[in-house]
C-alpha cells in the first residue's frame, strides 16, 4: 500500500512521516514520533487512555488515521508540562490529591481534563464526572481523580484548595 | 487492531465526493466521524478498499436557518451541536439527546449526519428525527433529493441511500413555541446504546395534549414512531390510565432483539417506562 506523506504540529513542533493510510494516530504518535507517554488501553474507543488533544478537540488517537491529522495541531502528554519543566496545575494536582495508582489512564485524563477546564474553567463536580466520562480508571474508584482536576482549577482561578486526598 | 488496507481520498466538494463513491464502486465508504466505522474496520467486520472522508467539504458543516426549519450540516458534529446557544434554545431536545450519545471524546468527532444516515438501530438520532418530523437531503450521482426521516429506515443498516448518494443536510422543523420535549434512555453506562429510550414531543392547550410525537430507539431493526401511543394521549390531561394505555400501545409494536442489554420481556418492558417518563416530563416542560 502506497505510504501518505503528513505533517502536523505537535506539542509545538512541527514534525512530518510517511504512513499507511490504515496507520492509526496513536501508532504514528507512538512509533513514529516515538512519544510513548500516550496509552493504547482498550483499542475499542471505551477507555480514554490514548486521548491527545486536536486542534481543541479531546479525541481517541486509536480511533482516527494519522492521514486525518494531517495539518493538525496535537498535545500529548510530553507537551502539557510548564515551559520551565515545573508541573502543569493538572499534573501537580494528579500528585497532591493522589489522582493515580498504577497510572495507565493517567495520560489521557490529564489531556481530557485540560481541554475540560479550558471549556469550563470551574465546573461543578457532577461537570467534572461528566467531562471525564469518556476515560476508564480501574485503581482510584476517581473520587481523587475528581479532586485532582479540583485543586488545578482552584490553582488556576488563584483559589486556595482546602480538601484533602480520600 | 489494525484496520485492513485502504486508500485515503479527500474531496473539497459533495460533487467530487459523490463522483468518487459512484466511480469506485462498492468498496468504497464514505466516512464522517468514522467512531462506528473505524472501530468496525479495527475490528475487521467492514473491510473498505477506499474511505472518502468528508471532513475536506466546508458546505457540509454548520446550522442555519431557513422559513420555520432549521437545518444542520451533516457534518456537523454532536459537539457543535452541544454548544449552539441557538438549538439550545430552538431544538432543546436535541441537546438532550446529544448529550446522551457516546462520551465526551467521541462528540467531539462523532457527526449528526453520520449518526442518523448509518442505520444502526442503536443510535439515538434516528428516532428523535422521525419525532421531529425532519428530513434528509440526499445528493447522489443523479442529482438531489430530500426523503423524510420516517420513509429513510428499512432495516438495521439498511436505508435508502442509493449506491453513491451522501447524506448531506438535515432539516428540522421548528417545534411550537411551549412545545414540551424529552428524550428518556436506559442505558447500562456512559458510552453504551440504549436498552430503550423513547423521544416526545408535544403541545398543550388548557392542561391537555394538543399535538404528540413518540419515537422509540433500539426497540425494533429500525427507529420507530409510535403513532397510536401518541394518538391515545391527544385530548387527555396524560392521567395515570392514559400513560399506561399509551406505553401498552408503545410496548405493542416494539420488537427487540435479545441481547446482552436484556431479553426481549425486559426491553419491552422498560420500552413502555420510557414512554411514560418522556410523556410526564415532556409534559410537565410545556406551556
Amino acid at each position: 500500500m502506497a505510504k501518505t506523506h503528513v505533517t502536523m504540529k505537535v506539542n509545538g513542533a512541527e514534525v512530518e512521516g510517511l504512513v499507511e493510510p490504515r496507520t492509526l494516530l496513536v501508532h504514528f504518535i507512538r512509533e513514529n514520533l516515538l512519544l510513548t507517554g500516550t496509552h493504547i488501553g482498550c483499542e475499542t474507543t471505551h477507555c480514554g487512555a490514548c486521548t491527545v488533544d486536536l486542534d481543541g478537540m479531546s479525541v481517541k488517537s486509536c480511533t482516527m488515521f494519522a492521514v486525518q491529522a494531517q495539518g493538525a495541531e496535537i498535545t500529548t502528554i510530553e507537551g502539557v508540562a510548564n515551559a520551565d519543566g515545573s508541573l502543569s496545575a493538572l499534573q501537580e494536582g494528579f500528585r497532591m490529591m493522589h489522582g493515580l495508582q498504577c497510572g495507565f489512564c493517567t495520560p489521557g485524563m490529564i489531556l481530557r481534563a485540560q481541554r475540560l477546564l479550558q471549556e469550563n474553567p470551574s465546573p461543578t463536580e457532577a461537570e467534572i464526572r461528566m467531562g471525564i466520562s469518556g476515560n476508564i480508571c480501574r485503581c482510584t474508584g476517581y473520587q481523587n481523580i475528581v479532586k485532582a482536576i479540583q485543586y488545578a482549577a482552584d490553582k488556576i482561578n488563584g483559589v486556595e484548595f482546602k480538601e484533602a486526598a480520600e | 487492531m489494525i484496520p485492513g488496507p485502504f486508500s485515503y481520498h479527500r474531496p473539497a466538494t459533495v460533487a467530487d465526493a459523490v463522483k468518487l463513491l459512484s466511480t469506485l464502486g462498492e468498496e468504497a465508504r464514505p466516512l464522517a466521524g468514522g467512531h462506528s466505522l473505524v472501530p468496525m474496520m479495527k475490528l475487521r467486520l467492514a473491510t473498505p478498499e477506499h474511505l472518502v472522508d468528508l471532513h475536506g467539504i466546508d458546505g457540509l458543516k454548520g446550522i442555519r436557518r431557513e422559513a420555520g426549519r432549521i437545518v444542520i450540516g451533516a457534518m456537523t458534529t454532536q459537539h457543535q451541536l452541544l454548544a449552539s446557544d441557538d438549538i439550545a434554545k430552538s431544538l432543546p431536545i436535541l441537546h438532550e439527546t446529544a448529550m446522551l450519545i457516546a462520551d465526551p471524546q467521541v462528540r467531539y468527532m462523532g457527526t449528526i449526519g453520520g449518526n442518523v444516515a448509518n442505520g444502526d438501530p442503536g443510535n439515538d438520532m434516528p428516532a428523535l428525527m422521525m419525532t421531529l418530523g425532519a428530513s434528509y437531503r440526499l445528493e447522489g450521482p443523479s442529482g438531489g433529493r430530500d426523503i423524510a426521516a420516517s420513509e429513510f429506515y428499512q432495516g438495521a443498516y439498511f436505508t435508502s441511500l442509493e449506491p453513491g448518494e451522501i447524506l448531506t443536510e438535515i432539516s428540522i422543523p421548528t417545534p411550537a413555541a411551549g412545545h414540551g420535549y424529552a428524550y428518556e434512555k436506559l442505558k447500562r453506562k456512559v458510552g453504551d446504546y440504549a436498552t430503550a429510550a423513547a423521544a416526545v414531543v408535544l403541545t398543550m392547550a388548557g392542561g391537555k395534549v394538543a399535538s404528540c410525537a413518540i419515537g422509540l430507539t433500539n426497540l425494533h431493526e429500525t427507529p420507530l414512531l409510535a403513532v397510536d401511543a401518541a394518538k391515545l394521549v391527544i385530548g387527555t390531561s396524560l392521567d395515570a390510565a392514559t400513560l399506561k394505555k399509551a406505553a401498552a400501545a408503545a410496548e405493542a409494536i416494539m420488537s427487540p432483539a435479545a441481547d446482552a442489554r436484556g431479553p426481549v420481556e425486559y426491553r419491552k418492558h422498560v420500552g413502555g417506562i420510557m414512554v411514560t417518563r418522556a410523556l410526564t416530563r415532556a409534559a410537565g416542560r410545556a406551556s
